[in-house]
């Protein structure tokens, strides 16, 4: 693993972290360092605890054990807000109790950067709009998000966290809802910020090929605390993967890279 | 579902303060001796005129600080409790903050001790809304209403035991009292100066609020502290609703109207619903007393029986509506 013992600075790194969740381990002793313009996909079977370990790299929820550091600090010794400023979220669901346009709740995302009793400036409403635009929703800023579908709801959440501008995004299925198009496409936006503007990704998918084709570290959870993790090319073999989801696979190579069927 | 309205924030509270005005005007040119506020400025010094600086003033200023700080109980609860139906009467939390001053009035207790007993009621109460409708996760509207339900008749029948109990001569004011009533309000210093803080400290953290709308861990992925936040707003609302109740007794729905009429008028920001639903709160219960006064004046009508009757039928098309919205 070469990657944790590299030279440039981590943005976000756990060290001999534990994690679990009811009475599943999730992971035991991880060490991980995620480094600006790096995509990390996580992978599981259902209820390996992809999104606890998610929210415990979020300092959502403590670790069992082990330190978590952002920018080199502990990340539970450091303010909410602060963190927030760096660090963005997207859940798996959204769950509004009141109504909302959906330019207010893309909005939202500046709170971190605003003071108590800031408005958001011309500046935020250009990014919230820009955001909008980048995820196919220009002209529906006036809608209620009450009304909206899954999709276009997803697409809000992600809107947000680009109007956040965080330095590491955190994701959990960001294609959830999606259709086939904008799986794509919103998965393009989010990389084409990896790789320009050196942020670095964190995300739980379900789709394989999906990870094969976005990712460029993935970290596997194998059940019972064990962790493989590593540059994608090393670690997602037909053999790896198929043990990971306990089904047999077939590898097929595509004009985008290789990808698995299930056999 | 209709568009959302998008009044700019400082038209809708300009008009929100212009209406409080208004009101404030008719409420004290309103009663039974025949003065207006016009008069009594011109000649402060005639019978008539003190009936109005020394009656119905401390009344009008009273009705507004208590309805103010019933609307910004409602607002905060509802984000408190994510549900736009929350409100402090229909939770039965203005039930445990009555039993708390009922029994203080019984034992005798001195006024200051009357709202600190009704406090440790309106507390005791929110924390068992609280911790009982807490399904998975959320709140969801059938527990919480459920659990609001029940606690309020539990308080209801606490309130029957105490009354039944008390000295007769005390019945009728304690009577009269439960039903919502301001005839015997006097001047709200204290309740003035509880409003200033709470409207203060919920705009401080009005745009933490807005979060709090989109669940625990939404409001933490962008900086909120959360258990914070949920302690600051769970004690602002338990005494705001507290000291609503030892000034005017049990007056419902005001804190379920008033955020509801802003956010259809284009208040769902909390930092526009903070003063709004004060200012709204109060103007409704102004309104209302002045209504309560009037409509078979000489005699008076409990200003809650108002409040319940207009309150009622908005509560139950709410209720109807998200059922819609829910499956529609």
């Amino acid at each position: 693993m070469g990657d944790t013992r590299s030279a440039a600075p981590a943005l976000l790194r756990c060290i001999e972290v534990d994690t679990d969740v009811a009475d599943v381990s999730v992971t035991r002793g991880l060490q991980l360092n995620v480094q600006a313009g790096q995509c990390w996909c996580i992978l599981g079977r259902n209820g390996s605890g992809k999104t606890t370990l998610l929210h415990t790299l979020a300092g959502l929820r403590r670790p069992a054990a082990g330190r978590i550091e952002l920018d080199g600090k502990p990340l539970e010794e450091q303010q909410r807000r602060r963190v927030a400023q760096r660090v963005g979220v997207l859940f798996q669901n959204q769950d509004d109790a009141f109504p909302a346009t959906v330019l207010e709740t893309v909005l939202q995302g500046r709170h971190p950067h605003l003071h108590s009793w800031q408005w958001e400036s011309a500046a935020d409403h250009a990014l919230a709009r820009q955001a909008l635009s980048k995820v196919g929703l220009t002209g529906f800023e006036g809608r209620d998000i009450q009304t909206l579908s899954g999709g276009e709801r997803q697409r809000v959440a992600v809107a947000t966290l680009l109007t956040q501008q965080p330095r590491l995004l955190l994701l959990d299925e960001p294609t959830n809802h999606l259709d086939l198009h904008h799986q794509l496409s919103v998965l393009r936006t989010l990389l084409a910020l990896c790789r320009e503007h050196r942020r670095a990704i964190v995300m739980v998918l379900h789709d394989v090929n999906l990870a094969a084709r976005f990712a460029d570290h993935v970290l596997l959870l194998l059940g019972g605390g064990e962790v493989r993790l590593g540059e994608k090319r090393q670690i997602m073999e037909t053999a790896v993967l198929e043990a990971l989801y306990g089904h047999p696979l077939v590898r097929v190579a595509t004009p985008a890279g290789p990808a698995w069927l299930p056999g | 579902m209709t568009a959302l309205s998008r009044i700019p924030p400082v038209t809708l509270l300009l008009g929100l303060a212009g209406l409080a005005l208004l009101a404030t005007w008719f409420s004290l040119d309103t009663g039974s001796a025949t003065i207006t506020v016009a008069e009594a400025l011109r000649d402060p010094a005639t019978p008539e005129a003190r009936i109005l600086w020394q009656l119905r003033l401390p009344r009008t200023l009273s009705a507004f600080v208590t309805g103010a700080l019933l609307g910004l109980a409602g607002a905060l609860m509802q984000v408190l409790l994510r549900n736009p139906l929350a409100d402090p009467y229909v939770l039965g939390v203005s039930g445990g903050a009555s039993v708390g001053a009922l029994l203080a009035l019984l034992l005798g207790a001195g006024a200051f001790w009357v709202p600190c007993w009704a406090f440790s009621g309106a507390l005791f109460s929110t924390l068992l809304v609280f911790s009982l409708a807490h399904g998975r996760g959320s709140w969801d509207t059938t527990r919480l209403l459920l659990t609001g339900v029940v606690l309020a008749s539990g308080w209801g029948a606490l309130i029957s035991l105490l009354l039944a109990v008390s000295p007769a001569a005390q019945i009728q004011g304690m009577l009269f009292w439960l039903m919502g009533d301001l005839s015997y309000a006097q001047l709200p210093a204290v309740g003035g100066a509880v409003l200033v803080l709470l409207a203060a400290t919920a705009l401080r953290f009005s745009s933490a609020l807005n979060l709090m709308g989109g669940g625990a861990l939404h409001a933490a992925a962008l900086g909120v502290q959360v258990t914070r936040m949920r302690i600051l707003i769970y004690v602002s609302a338990s005494l705001a609703t507290a000291v609503a109740v030892t000034q005017a007794g049990n007056i419902g729905f005001i804190g379920l109207l008033a955020p509801h009429m802003l956010r259809l008028g284009g208040g769902r920001d909390y930092r526009v619903l903070v003063p709004g639903v004060t200012l709204l709160g109060g103007t409704l219960l102004l309104l209302a007393d002045a209504l309560a006064r009037s409509v078979i004046a000489p005699r008076q009508l409990p200003v809650g029986v108002l409040t319940a009757l207009i309150g009622i039928p908005l509560f139950l098309f709410l209720l109807y509506r998200s059922r819609i919205s829910r499956h529609g």
